[in-house]
């Protein structure tokens, strides 16, 4: 899977849980998912669960501590893929 | 006359009455642990907990303060009530259970995350509910839950989807 398919499904499901105030257009690599798209922790839980589901791979508690930005999100997934 | 029948029946008697308050005690440990007080706590009891589900009930007793404004001469059940009842019983007791019996629940930190209900059948003053939940997912402290609550006709009152945050916090 290329980088650039992995960073799109991964952005179509953060779309999903984005609050009103946050366009699809304010997510960027380097964005912080609580404090720059506003999404909080319960519905940062729901995009690791389709993270997980999207990419068939697992995550445990630590991946979520060090999952901040959606840069975070793609080192986890690359990670997680290769250990497949 | 003792026949000796009678007897045995009497001490079998006993016996049910002993083992039903085993029963109703052994869970009666979640409902101390809940992080709630009257007016507030709308748990009575709870009947059935395992690892994927609970069943638990609640009398809305017709004293209760918010009858006389809901509505003006008309006393009904809020729906807020009924979905909070519905998380106590089924998100919150059931997440205690999860989290175990450790002393570390006194840090017990929950929020309801989301909720998206459908109501059927108005509940009214000094009925008694019972509330079926079933685990969708327990996971990175989210759980999350089917719920269902019947009245004593066994009628579906409200159904829906709730979700909440539960964690253990001792820093």
């Amino acid at each position: 899977m290329q980088e650039e398919e992995k960073y799109q499904i991964l952005k179509d499901i953060i779309n999903i849980y984005l609050p009103e105030d946050v366009n699809i257009a304010d997510i960027q690599e380097d964005s912080h998912f609580m404090n720059n798209l506003n999404i909080n922790s319960a519905n940062l839980v729901d995009i690791i669960l389709d993270v997980e589901d999207a990419f068939d791979i697992r995550l445990e508690n630590d991946d979520m501590d060090q999952m901040q930005t959606v840069n975070d999100a793609m080192a986890i997934i690359d990670i997680k893929l290769k250990d497949k | 006359m003792d026949n000796g029948y009678g007897h045995k029946s009497r001490w079998w008697r006993k016996f049910d009455v002993i083992e039903k308050q085993m029963t109703k005690n052994s869970f009666q440990w979640i409902v101390d642990e809940l992080p709630y007080a009257k007016p507030f706590l709308f748990v009575d009891e709870i009947m059935s907990i395992d690892e994927t589900s609970v069943e638990g009930t609640y009398r809305f007793h017709s004293d209760a303060a918010f009858f006389g404004g809901h509505f003006k001469n008309n006393p009904v059940t809020p729906g807020v009530l009924l979905t909070e009842c519905c998380a106590q019983v089924g998100l919150v007791c059931l997440g205690i259970y999860l989290l175990g019996d450790n002393k570390q629940l006194k840090d017990l930190k929950i929020g309801m995350s989301s909720s998206q209900m459908e109501f059927l059948v108005p509940v009214f003053p000094g009925e008694r509910v019972r509330v079926v939940s079933e685990r969708v997912y327990f996971r990175f402290q989210k759980l999350k839950c089917d719920v269902k609550m019947y009245n004593k006709d066994n009628e579906l009152v409200c159904k829906g989807t709730l979700a909440g945050m539960m964690s253990i916090t001792n820093e």
